[in-house]
């Protein structure tokens, strides 16, 4: 039977590598006998005893390294060399990193080779250039960071559907996929709903809400505050839509956002309407969608559980909310008349705007603090009031100091407010706004005044902070919690109408 | 490269904030977090020069691949030692020096004293006043080792007598040319130039070097690459430590030295000085790495550094893409343990060619390989060498595929400093070396690492950029 050496020049490896390789290529199927030794004068006598020494291994140097195979035929040969080049070439196993962190998304590969996503937070202006070398890398982007120029997000999110990969954001705050929270995220129960959104904490909110209802979320896939203009063209969240209807775990499909661009809805529309699964959608104030992030929840877990949605006002009887408002209402004084709203999340912000507004006159239409108007939303995550200070969901100091003040004005009646939980968030933010509220509540009793504090916490009993626990400490310092951020918008808009009307 | 977004989990990288890592981490999400800072620094001029450079990053990836396969592709053997005046054509009155060009009077004291030394050991002059003057007169040229096929370690310093290994890269041609080690103590490259240097100089010339050359040349050549493979097994860099190398090395020379030796005495003598130095092989190393590295030179627009060099004075490199050109920027102290009776105080600036080791993936770049020797960066041991090797791994184009670390489950030593990677991230190769005195006539005084500069980079980063435009 024939004998082929293969023979691989200046090649040291030790013996016991070498020996477990024997013993592997004689499993290799046609080989009937093997040897792999280096190319010693005493290996190589080794060889030619063993019947395994051709003429090219005859003249190998010490430090070369001889594959010597018995085969049927030369294809069981090759094969066997190729094993040993298979077991020998340069090895990919990850590297511990050591104490070092690495410095870069090159070393970060080398420790994590089969990453499959970049989570990117650095500051906008240097984004773009980590997000494009992690596409050139094969990986999915979230870029959680904003000030991204719209630009470069086209760029970025064409060469992403060129490579099959996905790029969310830039501004994206929230994502969950296959369970696992990135971003700002909170833990939600596994499930059969899907989520594309353009805004981060109304992914929150819905996945949060649908949590309570006792379903829970497939993905959620967060796309990029921008991802629905006509610039952008929608490019994310139509091949999130595709995605979700692909998903075997995926029964409904919910898509939250601003009201698209009108050339991005007839997209949008026409992909909904051509998907196999039902749908709901929520862009604020748009026709034909959801009112509000709850109804949007609740609408998703009817249609996942063959029910007809209906739209919810309030969870409490009527009765109730009745006797909460006369309470509130109550311990104000005359000239108490305004809802001031504090928020930390954009999108409960805005949605909160737009409840208000239904029910009062002069609520400032944006969410950057409109000085003058009688009713007014913060929203304090805005780019203008986070120069150089931490997101008030990482950090509360800028949101204690607005309390505060909005408190100390004769005219407020209402303080409503967030309390966004999750991966990502403070540890306990209920615990870091009681003392402001105990603050707001006695610079408003130095001025003779009541005060009422409303809010809602959009998070779960599986989150870090703890729903209910957070819950209960805001309820202990008197805010009325309400179940949803809509509910408590529209609860502090009832009272500061009963407030206006003594 | 196309995958699936949904399905499996994700595996993450975070860039950024660390809060989000973490929380990823205690959900037992695979998740790697990159300690991660700006571009250069946030330097923005630096960080434009690297835009540049990636708008042809095509080529140059093309070019790095073509100058690696180089530099990992070289086959040194050691075939010859003979004098510098046969293997280099080295004339009279020329001394070699380590490290990047330098005029004599920038030159630091210990490789000043060095240079004296060797042109009385020549005999070209009869003190050390006389020496100056002819250097002073430019009656004596200073040349650097890497611009006639050679390195030195610390001070360097070649003169026609003095025997030379001859290293031959087999895969390319080239040649490369190293003097022997003389051991330790005192010695010509740490700057002593005593009566006992200038005897052990003749000793070399005149008996060792003679019968290395001879064994050398009955063994028709002795495979360095292989030789450094295993002897990276065993626990050394080939800078800092080459206990394991040495002993393989005598281990193969001894029958040829055994048949060519001739007079007993003389084989006794070689035998006893090879056995009294553990860093005997360093130099075949350098003259390895040189041989190596030489032949990725002059590959257009590869941005991989082909030497890394000082001279006690500078730090030097050079890079494919431009050839023999020099960039420089003042040398660092290094940072280590000193023998008895030494300290900081009395330390040279980082001086020798024996840079040339870290230029092909060895030295402080491979220092997981070699945990004892990580002891000088303080008492990490195991977790710092694994760190450091960590850390070059981001500033190379590659691994070794010959060069590899059974502790990282066969990773292979990072290899190709490329001067975009270095700028970028800031961080610099880490070097393994020796301290020399920085008085004339003292010696080694310690041992420990250093850093490369970064002005080096930067410059070569300038001129690469002016290069491609």
């Amino acid at each position: 039977m024939p004998v082929w050496n293969f023979v691989r020049r200046s090649f040291y490896q030790d013996s016991v590598t070498l020996m477990r390789l024997t013993r592997d290529l004689e499993a290799v199927p046609g080989v009937r006998r093997a040897a792999v030794m280096m190319g010693t004068p005493p290996n190589r006598a080794v060889l030619a005893q063993a019947g395994l020494l051709a003429a090219d291994g005859e003249s190998a140097a010490p430090a070369d390294l001889v594959i010597a195979v018995r085969a049927d035929d030369e294809a069981g040969a090759r094969a066997a060399r190729d094993a040993v080049d298979a077991a020998l070439a340069v090895s990919r196993t990850p590297v511990p990193a050591g104490r070092a962190h690495p410095r870069t998304l090159a070393g970060a590969l080398a420790v994590l080779p089969d990453a499959s996503l970049a989570l990117i937070s650095v500051p906008g202006i240097y984004a773009g250039a980590e997000a494009r070398r992690a596409l050139a890398a094969g990986l999915h982007v979230m870029l959680f960071s904003d000030n991204v120029p719209v630009d470069t997000e086209i760029a970025l999110k064409r060469e992403a559907a060129a490579r099959g990969l996905f790029v969310m954001g830039p501004d994206c705050g929230s994502a969950l996929l296959g369970g696992v929270p990135l971003g700002f995220a909170n833990a939600v129960p596994r499930g059969r709903i899907g989520l594309v959104a353009a805004s981060g904490t109304g992914l929150q909110e819905v996945s949060c809400r649908i949590a309570a209802e006792g379903d829970g979320v497939s993905h959620a896939i967060g796309v990029g505050g921008r991802d629905l203009s006509d610039a952008v063209g929608g490019a994310t969240a139509l091949r999130a839509l595709a995605a979700l209807a692909a998903d075997a775990a995926t029964e409904v499909i919910v898509l939250i956002g601003k009201p698209p661009g009108p050339a991005v809805a007839a997209r949008l529309a026409e992909a909904l309407g051509g998907l196999a699964k039902p749908s709901v959608v929520y862009f604020p104030g748009a026709a034909g969608t959801a009112a509000t992030l709850e109804d949007a929840a609740l609408a998703a877990v009817a249609l996942a559980r063959g029910e007809v949605p209906h739209p919810v006002e309030f969870s409490l009887p009527a009765s109730d909310v009745a006797r909460l408002v006369d309470e509130q209402a109550r311990t104000l004084s005359p000239g108490q008349r305004f809802v001031r709203g504090v928020y930390s999340g954009g999108t409960l912000a805005r949605e909160a705007v737009t409840l208000l507004r239904q029910r009062l006159d002069d609520v400032a239409p944006d969410v950057l603090g409109a000085e003058g108007k009688a009713h007014r939303v913060v929203d304090l995550g805005e780019d203008v009031f986070t120069v150089g200070r931490p997101h008030p969901m990482i950090d509360g100091t800028v949101r204690r100091e607005r309390i505060l003040s909005e408190a100390a004005e004769p005219a407020t009646a209402v303080l409503l407010l967030d309390v966004v939980l999750g991966y990502g968030a403070h540890s306990d933010p209920a615990g870091e706004l009681v003392p402001a509220l105990a603050g707001a509540r006695r610079a408003a009793a130095g001025g003779g005044r009541g005060l009422a504090i409303v809010a809602s916490v959009t998070g779960t009993e599986r989150d870090p902070q703890v729903c209910s626990v957070q819950v209960a400490a805001l309820r202990r310092a008197g805010v009325v919690v309400m179940p949803s951020n809509a509910q408590a918008a529209r609860l502090a808009g009832l009272i500061a109408a009963r407030a206006a009307a003594r | 490269m196309s995958r699936d977004l949904l399905d499996p989990p994700p595996r993450v990288i975070s860039l950024g904030l660390d809060l989000f890592a973490l929380a990823l981490e205690a959900l037992d999400v695979p998740v790697v977090h990159v300690a991660w800072s700006p571009t250069a620094g946030g330097d923005v001029r630096l960080a434009g020069q690297l835009a540049r450079l990636e708008a042809r990053a095509a080529t140059i990836e093309r070019a790095n691949a073509e100058a690696l396969a180089r530099l990992t592709g070289g086959e040194p053997f050691v075939v010859d030692c003979r004098p510098a005046w046969e293997a280099l054509e080295l004339p009279e009155r020329t001394v070699l020096h380590a490290g990047p060009p330098i005029a004599w009077d920038r030159m630091c004291e210990p490789m000043q004293a060095a240079v004296l030394c060797a042109i009385r050991y020549e005999e070209w002059a009869a003190n050390d006043d006389a020496a100056r003057r002819l250097v002073e007169s430019d009656r004596v040229k200073l040349e650097p080792c890497h611009h006639w096929r050679a390195v030195g370690p610390m001070a360097g310093v070649i003169t026609r007598s003095m025997p030379v290994f001859v290293v031959e890269n087999r895969a390319f041609g080239n040649r490369a040319h190293v003097t022997i080690n003389e051991g330790l103590g005192k010695v010509l490259r740490y700057g002593a130039n005593d009566d006992s240097v200038v005897a052990r100089l003749r000793w070399l010339a005149t008996e060792a070097g003679p019968l290395l050359g001879a064994a050398l040349r009955a063994g028709r050549g002795l495979d360095l690459r292989a030789l450094m493979a295993q002897a990276l097994r065993m626990g050394d860099e080939m800078h800092q430590r080459n206990v394991a190398a040495s002993a393989l090395l005598v281990r193969a020379l001894l029958p040829h030295v055994a048949r060519a030796g001739g007079r007993h005495h003389a084989v006794a003598r070689l035998g006893e000085f090879l056995s009294d130095h553990d860093q005997f092989f360093l130099n075949l190393a350098m003259a390895a790495g040189k041989a190596m590295a030489d032949p990725a030179a002059g590959v257009a627009d590869a941005t991989l550094v082909t030497t890394l060099s000082r001279n006690g004075t500078d730090f030097g490199i050079r890079v494919a893409a431009l050839g023999d050109r020099w960039f420089t920027a003042p040398v660092a102290m290094p940072v280590g343990l000193y023998f008895p009776g030494f300290g900081p105080a009395d330390a040279n600036p980082d001086m020798g060619d024996s840079a040339i080791v870290e230029t092909i993936g060895l030295g402080g770049i491979a220092m997981a390989a070699s945990p004892a020797v990580a002891r000088f960066l303080g008492a990490g041991g195991v977790a710092e060498a694994m760190a450091v090797t960590a850390e070059m791994r981001e500033i190379c184009a590659g691994e070794h595929p010959i060069f590899r670390i059974p502790a990282l489950d066969e990773r292979g030593v990072p290899v190709g400093i490329d001067v975009r990677r270095v700028v970028e991230t800031g961080v610099t190769p880490l070097i393994n070396t020796g301290i020399a005195g920085r008085r004339a006539g003292v010696g080694q005084v310690g041992a420990g690492v250093v850093r490369a500069p970064l002005g080096c980079f930067t410059a070569a980063l300038d001129a690469l950029v002016e290069a491609a435009s």
